[in-house]
C-alpha cells in the first residue's frame, strides 16, 4: 500500500498491542520504554500493516457514503450487478473465492519508534501459479513495500504475498 | 534482556501458547486496530452466506503477530532483524494456538551476532497455522 504519511503514535500502538494479546510494557508506558534498550515506545513487529490506517484509498475499509460488501439488511450491502451473457452462459464462472493472504515478510533495518513519520511505497513483485488442494487454480501476486522515516532512511521493508483462489479455499 | 551467543545453542527451543479460545471479539479488535475490515473476519452472515466460509477466520496477520510477540519476549526489545512466515492453515474462533522459535544457527554477520530461528505456530490440534522464520541480533 503507498501511503503519504504514517506517523508512528503511541495510542495506535498500545491498541494494536492490546489486538495481538502482547502485555509487553515497552508500548504502554514510555517511562518504562525510555528505561529499555530501545529507549523508547516502538513499534511491535507486524506493526507497519496497520499503515492501512492511513491509506485513504484502502479498499477494506468502508468508505463514507459508499456501499460496503458486508453485511447489512441483507448479507451483503453490495447491490447486484445484472449477470453478464458470459456469467449466465456459463462460460465464466462468478467468483466466490477471492484474494487471501499466503505470505508476509519482514526486514528491519531499524524498528520504529513513536514519533517517526514514515512513508510507503509499494511495487509489485514476482507472480506465479500453483495446482491448490482446496482451492483449485492458485494465483500467486508478491508486492514489496518500503517503509522510509523523515529522513528518508529505509526502516522497514515489507514484502506481502496475496493469492487468489477459484473457491473458498477452506473445505466446510 | 537480549540472548547471548555463547548460552545459545542450535536446537534450543522457545515456546508459548499465543492465545487460548480465541474470540471473535479479539479479531475485531485487530480489525479495528490494523484497519483491515475485511468482513470475512468479522461479519459471519456475510462470509457463511455470501463467501461461503464455515465461518469468520482471524486475519493472517492476527496470528502473525501473535506470533511476533513469542519473538520478541524472546529475543528482547528492538532485536529482530527479518520475520517472515507463510499462512499455512485458517484460525477460527475458539483456537489455542503455541508458538514455537527453534534455533538453527547461531553465527556472525557484518561484525554482529546473529541467532536464525524457524518459526512455527499450531493449533490445539496440531495443526501448523504459521510457518517461516526470523533473524535476531544477539549479544
Amino acid at each position: 500500500m503507498a501511503v503519504d504519511k504514517f506517523p508512528i503514535e503511541y495510542s495506535h500502538i498500545m491498541m494494536f498491542a492490546r489486538s495481538v494479546g502482547d502485555t509487553n510494557n515497552i508500548y504502554y508506558d514510555g517511562d518504562y520504554a525510555a528505561s529499555t534498550e530501545p529507549g523508547a515506545v516502538i513499534a511491535p513487529p507486524t506493526f507497519v500493516q496497520a499503515s492501512a490506517q492511513f491509506d485513504p484509498d484502502y479498499f477494506l475499509r468502508p468508505k463514507i457514503g459508499a456501499e460496503w460488501f458486508g453485511s447489512g439488511k441483507g448479507p451483503t450491502g453490495i447491490t447486484p450487478k445484472p449477470k453478464t451473457d458470459a456469467e449466465k452462459s456459463g462460460e465464466k464462472k462468478e467468483s466466490t473465492g477471492g484474494g487471501l493472504h499466503a505470505e508476509q515478510h519482514y526486514v528491519y533495518h531499524r524498528h520504529p519508534k513513536v514519533g517517526d513519520v514514515l512513508t510507503a511505497t509499494n511495487k509489485p513483485g514476482k507472480t506465479w501459479e500453483k495446482q491448490g488442494r482446496r482451492g483449485g487454480n492458485l494465483v500467486f501476486n508478491e508486492s514489496i513495500t518500503e517503509y522510509r522515516d523523515q529522513n528518508g532512511e529505509l526502516v522497514v521493508t515489507a514484502t506481502g504475498v496475496g493469492v487468489r483462489t477459484e473457491r473458498p479455499a477452506t473445505s466446510a | 534482556m537480549a540472548l547471548k551467543a555463547r548460552e545459545l545453542n542450535v536446537g534450543d527451543v522457545h515456546e508459548e501458547e499465543v492465545v487460548r479460545n480465541l474470540t471473535r471479539t479479539q479479531i475485531v479488535q485487530y480489525a479495528g486496530t490494523s484497519g483491515d475490515y475485511n468482513p470475512l473476519h468479522t461479519d459471519e452472515i456475510y462470509t457463511t452466506e455470501v463467501a461461503k466460509y464455515p465461518s469468520v477466520f482471524a486475519h493472517g496477520m492476527l496470528t502473525m503477530g501473535m506470533t511476533g510477540k513469542m519473538l520478541t519476549n524472546y529475543v528482547g526489545d528492538g532485536r529482530l532483524k527479518s520475520f517472515g512466515v507463510r499462512f499455512t492453515s485458517q484460525v477460527f474462533p475458539g483456537a489455542t494456538l503455541t508458538a514455537r522459535a527453534t534455533i538453527t544457527a547461531v553465527r556472525e554477520e557484518d561484525g554482529e551476532k546473529i541467532v536464525d530461528l524457524d518459526v512455527s505456530t499450531v493449533d490445539e490440534e496440531g495443526t501448523e497455522v504459521v510457518k517461516g522464520n526470523a533473524t535476531a541480533k544477539v549479544d
